[in-house]
């Protein structure tokens, strides 16, 4: 359900409508940014910012930061996975030496 | 960053298989003394996630001991069978141009689909935003715009900020066939159901992006059953996957995030503001394949009364209370509470195909069935199914 | 093409019944639109001729080779001008691939044009030298024709048939049956450019970018590719329903598994782009001047050599092989390895592929 991307505000094409020119890999569509303009802020402001579109509206934007941590988080779950493979690999070594 | 290819790493999905396989071995080995040995049923409510599942070949990766239900969550697909007569009816009207999103096109009625519709003779246009469909409007001003709205939570506020844009920008010849749905009470109705046995759930990451976390706690609190918001990438789903298991080999329940770059705790509040605004709960929508469900529909409130298609020509719709009942040997109802897989189903790939869809289910790319009639060897499954039902009667 | 400026001075205005009754007008339109671009450079006797059918010496076709091709094709492509093209292009192109497919070196086309009254007679020249244009690149002669005018709402502006045909030289044996465990899958260049261009020309959807449809004639690249390699295996365009459906057709016919790497897959990130916005799939996508071609393994580098060297194929590469059927897929069936590292089925599209929002 819902479909979302990922896109990049390039531009800002009507600002009394708050629609946005919004950027996928190239292709760029026109996007309301209602939705992710904070109170007493430019819609100007807000070029470079990536965002999630749904349905020709931005949703939400896009936390750099969150997204690093996710990855990061990731790669922890990976790494933790190689220690316990190690880990492994080390015990069947030490069943064999108790027999 | 691009928010999307970090997100499709395979080496790094080859580590959390591996956490997932540990995890649920530890589960399982629990469970195993408990004298319990049935697989893990897990349920991804959302056919976003279906469709990233499907796409990537993650059940493929995962264990045996994992089983996936894949839930009601795609708007397409619930759709009742007399809310599309209705919108044929509205399509079929000389002074209508209908807008619709693509996917919607091909479900079928209890007579006909919008593309049949269409092939008759109906203006019936497909649009990518309600905002499209306002423009028609503007570029049409002899013809009225009817948009077929649809869609969860994710797409209410879309629609109601088209519509208040109309409003403002005085136009009159546009209204919306208001099919929206709510998540909460469709998950409430299936965790509700007596014969469910769903360990844990995928939350739909964009439905959350618009109503938060909050919402969800009830799985947590009052049926006990660990939940994660999920983004739609596949190192999403897998990371998902690992974060219930956790919680369930931990003995935890909560409600997590895992989707955190979208989704914020509370949600968009202009979003939220847009449906409060233009809609209100309606007592009862019918949901294709699981019936009736209190309070899972909107309708567009009194205030907005001359925007909605239902009540400028009330005479040529069944109401939207209605019920087409789905055609006899549909099993939708069990497949979408996780009782069966879509492939046990008798109709499967026999009556019901993507062609000629019987249920709810089979209709758009999204739905379960398919999703697996498109991306796994049907003659197989179909075998699979004759076995069992052999090794049940022998 | 050498368009002379006088052709400029014949009557511009809109197409009405009377360039369809057989009387002056459709005289007049058939000389100063069609001959005059068909014929422009004074090298093509059997159109000027103007006799009911063109007329071939059998002797000089069968100096080229043992059999003949002969194929059809019609064109009702909206909007009639899109980024990359035209109807009248795609018209000689897609009748020109569909016999280079077979190996023949295609020679001549027929085209018959129906009309919707209304049309301006410009559009119809732009259209008419298009095809000219295109013919000339790609070495055939349009040499008969037929035209037919439809009241308004009877057809959609212009609908075009070509018919051709071209000679199969002796030793050249290509056909959807021939794939073998272990020969290589090549494709000319990138995926689903002509499809991107089409939903985008619709206008519809309001996306803004710079796709440009792939609508080229293939047959120089075929006959360079059977110089290097007189033995491929299968050929086909992937036109409508794009490269998930010639493979599927592939593996149907030769009852095997055509197994590909989705990493190797040349699509632009524009094409991408708009997949993603919309929810399409790229394997769908039609494209108007990509080959699919299943080789012997053993041919497979040299063949990409020659194809890259060429205009038509400057980003051909190997995209996957050709395996028997085994478990647990045990039908003729199209495998793709995705990016992520899974396996999973490539089916043949149900209907039309919609843009979706779910
Ligand atoms: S196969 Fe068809 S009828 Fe059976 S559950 Fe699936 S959609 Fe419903």
């Amino acid at each position: 359900m819902c479909l979302g991307i990922p896109g990049q505000i390039v531009s800002i094409s009507d600002a009394d409508n708050s629609m946005a020119m919004v950027d996928v890999s190239g292709v760029q569509r026109e996007v309301n940014i209602m939705c992710i303009v904070e109170p007493n802020t430019n819609a100007q402001d807000y070029i470079g910012e990536w965002v999630l579109v749904h349905v020709g509206f931005a949703m939400s934007h896009l936390d750099e930061e969150e997204a690093q941590r996710t990855l990061a988080l990731l790669q922890e779950l990976g790494e933790f996975q190689e220690e316990l493979d190690a880990m492994k690999e080390q015990e069947p070594q030490q069943a064999g030496e108790s027999q | 960053m691009k928010y999307v290819d970090e997100f499709r790493d395979p080496d790094t999905a080859r580590k959390l298989v591996q956490q997932i396989q540990r995890l649920t071995d530890s589960i399982m080995a629990k469970r195993a003394e408990a004298g319990y040995t049935m697989p893990l049923q897990l349920m991804e409510f959302c056919g976003g996630h279906t469709h990233t599942i499907f796409r990537y070949g993650i059940e493929q990766l995962l264990p045996d001991t994992i089983e996936l239900v894949h839930g009601p969550g795609c708007p397409v697909c619930v759709l009742p069978r007399g809310r599309v007569d209705d919108a044929v009816a509205l399509a079929s009207r000389p002074e209508v141009i209908f807008t619709t999103f693509g996917d919607a096109m091909r479900v079928p009625g209890s007579q006909k689909s919008l593309l049949q519709a269409k092939a008759d003779g109906a203006d019936i246009r497909m649009v990518y935003s309600p905002l499209d469909a306002l423009k028609l409007a503007k570029e049409n001003p002899e013809r009225e715009v009817i948009f077929f709205a649809l869609g969860f939570e994710t797409t209410m506020p879309s629609t109601a900020l088209t519509l208040l844009q109309a409003e403002r920008q005085g136009i009159t010849n546009f209204s919306l066939f208001c099919n929206h749905i709510t998540t909460v009470p469709t998950i409430d109705a299936i965790l509700g159901d007596p014969d469910m046995i769903l360990d844990g759930f995928l939350a739909p990451g964009h439905v959350s992006m618009v109503i938060g976390e909050e919402p969800f706690q009830f799985v947590a609190k009052e049926f006990h059953k660990p939940l994660v918001i999920t983004g739609f990438e596949p190192l999403d789903i897998l990371q998902s996957l690992t974060m219930v298991l956790l919680q369930i080999n931990e003995g935890r329940t909560e409600v997590e995030n895992q989707y955190k770059r979208v989704v914020q705790k509370q949600g968009n509040s202009p979003g939220q503001q847009a449906i409060e605004t233009v809609f209100e709960i309606r007592d009862f929508f019918e949901l294709r394949g699981l019936g009736s469900v209190d309070h899972s529909g909107v309708r567009i409130r009194d205030a907005y009364a001359r925007y909605d298609a239902e009540r400028k020509f009330p005479l040529s719709l069944t109401g939207g209370g209605i019920t087409v009942t789905d055609p006899a040997g549909c099993q939708c109802g069990d497949v979408l509470k996780g009782l069966i897989r879509p492939w046990q189903c008798t109709q499967f790939g026999e009556q019901c195909t993507p062609q000629t869809p019987m249920g709810a289910l089979m209709v758009s790319s999204e739905g379960a069935c398919a999703a697996y009639y498109q991306y796994s060897d049907v003659q197989e499954l179909k075998l699979k199914r004759s076995h069992q039902k052999e090794s049940v009667s022998a | 093409m050498s368009a002379d400026v006088s052709q400029e001075k014949i009557t511009l205005g809109t197409i009405t019944m009377a360039h369809g009754s057989g009387g002056k007008a459709m005289e007049e339109l058939i000389r100063t639109v069609f001959v005059e671009a068909f014929n422009s450079n004074h090298d093509n006797p059997q159109l000027a001729s103007l006799e009911d059918q063109a007329r071939f010496d059998l002797a000089a076709l069968q100096q080229q080779g043992n059999r003949l091709a002969f194929t059809t094709d019609s064109y009702v492509v909206d909007p009639l001008f899109f980024p990359g093209g035209d109807i009248g292009k795609l018209a000689v192109t897609g009748t020109v691939n569909d016999l280079a497919m077979g190996g023949a070196k295609p020679l001549y086309l027929s085209c018959g044009f129906i009309i919707e009254e209304g049309l301006p007679i410009d559009t119809l020249k732009k259209v008419v030298r298009s095809m000219q244009q295109t013919a000339v690149e790609a070495g055939v002669s349009i040499v008969t024709g037929d035209t037919k005018v439809v009241h308004k709402g009877s057809c959609d502006k212009l609908f075009i048939n070509t018919a051709g045909v071209g000679v199969i030289a002796e030793g050249v044996n290509i056909s959807a049956h021939n794939a073998q465990a272990g020969d290589a899958i090549i494709i000319n260049g990138y995926l689903g450019d002509h499809g991107a261009a089409i939903v985008d020309a619709r206008g519809d959807l309001a996306l803004q970018n710079t796709i440009e449809s792939d609508c080229q004639p293939l047959n120089d690249l075929v006959q360079a590719m059977l110089a290097v390699c007189p033995d491929i295996h299968c050929l086909r365009d992937a036109t409508r329903g794009g490269l998930a459906t010639v493979l599927n057709e592939f593996a149907q016919a030769s009852n095997c598994s055509m197994q590909v790497d989705e990493t190797k897959l040349p699509i632009r990130d524009e094409v991408r782009g708009m997949c993603e916005i919309l929810g399409l799939d790229p394997l769908y996508l039609a494209n108007e001047g990509k080959l699919v071609a299943v080789v012997p393994a053993a041919a497979a580098e040299k063949l990409i050599a020659v194809m890259q060297n060429h205009r038509a194929g400057r980003h051909s590469t190997i995209i996957g092989q050709v395996k028997a059927l085994s478990k647990p897929v045990s039908k003729p069936s199209v495998l793709m390895t995705t990016g992520f590292g899974s396996q999973r089925i490539v089916d043949r599209l149900v209907g039309e592929q919609l843009p979706r929002i779910c």
